[in-house]
């Protein structure tokens, strides 16, 4: 057990609507494994192809983006341009080589803390059998 | 290098429980950059901020950060607390710990090594953080009210009677919305035009406001405290300070058309008063019914205006207004009755909507209270009323409960009964949905009082058969087939969002939900607030809902507005949208992504108008030249959190 493969994850969320979801999953006391470390911007819609590479580049085994449901975000449609950018990300990590796996994107109200824990609960679960991510790490 | 403190709280045991807060301390005073740091049992409490003002003072801190609950919480307290200090608030920055740390994990050891990286994420972020003073901005003192039912009656009234001025902006020839085509309200049975009327009245004498009928809002720019409206003022073709209300020119009108008052159960002519206490009390031309203002194609009215009023070279007047807040109460439609064709609706005559039968009910309607039948004038005996017509039907319909429908056909079984005394009044249903004040006790009233039958289920068909209504259902409580002969059905249809409300939401930029209603900006806790700052929503526009819930959503709306308008200046969080004007090229790809309109390009660069950047950063994500930047969440610092929140730091 001890030595189980552990991936680290980086969490994008957005401000209003997963951050609060996921604030909500910890006034719920709902239990998600601890291989998340959340970010909290603004909006999904400022999330730039950049950070995706930047967390890949710097070890993360899996990236989520999350943001307010299609129509719903705070600042009415930041998370369009979201969508819209990251399935242009997503294919680009595909056409790199990365296992399609490692890059998620969701969306997550703030009433949805049970959708939250869910989400990084199987995100763990489908990184732990692909092992580090070691196609975009750093070599240092 | 700046000089960082760290302060991570307990929280009693909620953090301590599973997250080793001593162990997180020792780890953060290694930290590059930290000048302090220590841990506290309630950093919140008076004691643990005197903690931290003394450490600023004392240990010469340049910014801080704290290690607690989420920052919805407690960032104000502590941007204050430092701000006492003596620091800028910006150099104040939170760790969220708990919420998304102790309160989620068991397991200390890895919950501990989960919260060093999370605070040192935010170390790295409150590094670079500028310090910033909120953006001030004047504030126009004066309201628009869009839609003039009872909603936007009440609060362009408490606004008003608050000291402010007011324009109050309705598309129809007069206010009053569909309150004015009730004929009594539940649960009190209260005369509706009674207890509207005088309300009109106060509106059209009010010297703070501004009364436009006829009229929609064209085109809306600015920001809170400064919006720029322009409103179009349709010509009515009558002067109404000339018109004396003689009726001569209806009598000589030769075109007649569907009356909307009367939902269609009489007609009107092109030249009209809406109904007779209509405010503005006055007749319009309804130039789409006309056949024309040339004398040669008509004429006639305004050969028998003594007066004159009757002006064919009226012209559209386009009015501008500068506004300080917003409310929009737009108001309900009911269900396109073109949908709603497998209840007989608009094949049999005497198959009514509410509306319709409430204009049948009314002393002022078309019969003056009679109910009789539209087909053959005979008083119905047998009377079914259809609740959850197109509502709750997420297949075919509307998924959403219309919410007063229940109550409304409670209403119109018990009006039926007292109208006529033998006859029996059918109601099929779904539930029973009576929560209000005096409601549950209302609808036993109905049955107990007036006989009324209540039959649980759906109605299968509904067809013409020798002069009656024949109407079948299923009692799903008994199993048992109905098969009632009706003389008239009454369909409780759903309510929807007024028509045209979704392109006027689209020019205030306030957002919609599924169905087409006006969002508010939290369902608990910010219902008469949409999401734009400075507009706020009132009555069915929003949801569906009866008079005292529509009253008491435009008074709190009044209220806000109060709030807006009662300052002399605004403040504004000033993380907006900055420009290395180094790096821009004047692509203009930000300026498209902006939805607050914030950017323009002036002299082949881009400007920021920081008042309106709301700092969501989308234009940041955009730029493929790294251009433009949120203050204090900029690439460069989202770069650091990655890298501390992966340990590289
Ligand atoms: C059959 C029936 C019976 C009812 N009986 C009762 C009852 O007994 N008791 C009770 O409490 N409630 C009852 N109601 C509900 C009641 O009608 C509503 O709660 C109330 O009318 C809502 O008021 P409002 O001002 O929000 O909307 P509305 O009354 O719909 O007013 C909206 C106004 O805005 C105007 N408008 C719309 N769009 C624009 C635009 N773009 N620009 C400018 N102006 C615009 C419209 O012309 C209208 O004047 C009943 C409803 C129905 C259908
Ligand atoms: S996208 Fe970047 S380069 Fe283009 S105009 Fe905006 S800031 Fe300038
Ligand atoms: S941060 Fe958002 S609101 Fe501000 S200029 Fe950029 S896109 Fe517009
Ligand atoms: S604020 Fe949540 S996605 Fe835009």
């Amino acid at each position: 057990m001890a030595d189980e493969f552990e991936p680290k994850i980086v969490a994008f969320l957005c401000k209003w609507c997963s951050s609060a979801g996921s604030d909500l999953a910890g006034v719920s006391r709902m239990q998600y494994p601890p291989n998340v470390i959340p970010i909290t911007v603004m909006c999904s819609g400022s999330m730039s192809p950049l950070y995706i590479l930047s967390a890949f580049k710097k070890g993360a085994d899996g990236v989520l983006v999350s943001g307010c449901h299609p129509g719903d975000c705070h600042y009415i449609k930041g998370n369009f341009y979201a969508r819209r950018r990251i399935a242009l990300v997503k294919k680009l990590l595909e056409f790199i080589g990365l296992e399609p796996q490692r890059f998620q994107m969701s969306w997550v109200s703030a009433a949805e803390g049970t959708k939250y824990t869910q989400i990084i609960k199987d995100f763990v679960e489908e990184l732990k059998p692909i092992g580090p991510q070691t196609k975009l790490r750093r070599s240092s | 290098m700046k000089r960082t403190g760290v302060f991570v709280c307990h929280c009693g045991i909620n953090i301590a429980g599973t997250v080793d807060v001593k162990k997180v301390a020792k780890e953060l005073s290694r930290h590059p950059g930290v000048a302090h740091a220590e841990e506290y049992v309630y950093m919140c409490s008076d004691p643990g901020q005197n903690l931290i003002t003394e450490a600023i003072k004392e240990k010469k801190l340049d910014n801080v950060v704290v290690a607690c609950c989420s920052p919805t919480l407690h960032e104000t307290t502590f941007r204050n607390t430092s701000k006492e200090a003596g620091l800028n608030e910006f150099q104040c920055e939170i760790a969220n710990i708990r919420e998304q740390c102790s309160w989620v994990h068991k397991d200390m050891e890895k919950a501990t090594r989960k919260a060093i990286k999370i605070t040192k994420s935010a170390v790295e972020r409150v590094r670079r953080n500028e310090s910033l003073e909120p953006i001030s901005i004047p504030v126009t003192r004066r309201a628009l009210v869009i839609g003039g039912g009872i909603a936007g009656i009440q609060s362009a009234l408490d606004l008003a009677n608050s000291g402010y001025e007011v324009v109050l902006v309705e598309r129809s020839p007069s206010i009053g919305g569909h309150m004015i085509q009730l004929s009594e309200t539940f649960p009190t049975l209260d005369c509706s035009q009674c207890i509207l009327t005088p309300k009109m009245v106060e509106v059209s004498k009010h010297p703070k406001i501004k009364l436009l009928t006829y009229s929609e809002v064209q085109e809306i720019s600015g920001y809170v405290g400064n919006f720029k409206v322009k409103i179009l003022k349709k010509p009515t073709y009558v002067d109404p300070d000339k018109c004396t209300l003689c009726d001569e020119c209806t009598k000589v009108c030769p075109v007649v058309v569907s009356n909307e008052f009367d939902i269609g159960l009489t007609g009107r002519r092109a030249i009209y008063i809406p109904f007779p206490q209509a405010i503005p009390a006055t007749y319009t031309l309804d130039i789409k019914s006309c056949p024309g203002l040339l004398p040669i194609a008509c004429g006639k009215c305004a050969d028998v205006c003594e007066p004159e009023a009757i002006d064919y070279d009226m012209k559209p007047d386009i009015i501008e207004e500068d506004i300080g807040a917003i409310i929009v109460a737009t108001g309900y439609d009911l269900y396109d009755k073109g949908l709603m064709a497998e209840y007989g609706y608009g094949k049999y005559l005497d198959v009514l909507d509410g509306l319709q039968f409430e204009r049948l009910c009314s002393a002022s309607g078309p019969t003056q209270g009679k109910i009789i039948r539209p087909s053959d004038h005979k008083e119905p005996k047998e009377v079914v009323f259809i609740q959850c017509v197109g509502s709750r039907d997420p297949e075919l319909h509307c998924a959403y409960c219309s919410k007063i429908c229940c109550m409304y056909t409670a209403k119109h079984a018990m009006l039926y009964k007292h109208h006529v005394p033998d006859g029996q009044a059918y109601i099929f249903y779904i539930d029973i949905r009576s929560g209000g004040k005096g409601y549950e006790e209302f609808v036993q009233r109905a049955v107990e009082e007036d006989g009324v039958l209540y039959l649980r289920g759906k109605v299968s068909k509904i067809f013409e058969d020798k002069g009656k209504i024949k109407v079948w259902g299923v009692d799903t409580l008994t199993g048992k087939d109905i098969e009632i002969d009706a003389d008239m059905v009454v369909l409780a249809t759903a309510m929807r969002p007024s028509q045209g409300a979704g392109e006027l939401a689209k020019k205030l930029k306030i957002a919609m939900d599924k169905d087409g209603f006006l969002s508010e900006a939290h369902p608990k806790l910010r219902p008469v607030e949409s999401v734009t700052p400075g507009m706020f929503l009132a009555g069915a526009a929003q949801a569906p809902k009866d008079i005292p819930e529509a009253v008491a959503q435009a008074s709190g709306a009044a209220a806000k507005a109060v709030a807006i308008l009662s300052q002399e200046r605004l403040f504004h969080a000033p993380t907006v949208a900055q420009v290395n004007l180094n790096l821009c090229t004047g692509c203009g790809m930000c300026v498209e992504v902006c939805p607050y309109v914030s950017l323009s390009l002036k002299d082949g660069k881009v400007e920021v108008n920081e008042v309106l950047c709301e700092g969501c950063g989308t234009c940041s994500a955009t730029c493929l030249r790294a251009a433009i930047q949120v203050k204090n969440l900029t690439p460069l610092q989202v770069h650091e959190m990655i890298d501390a929140s992966l340990g590289g730091r």
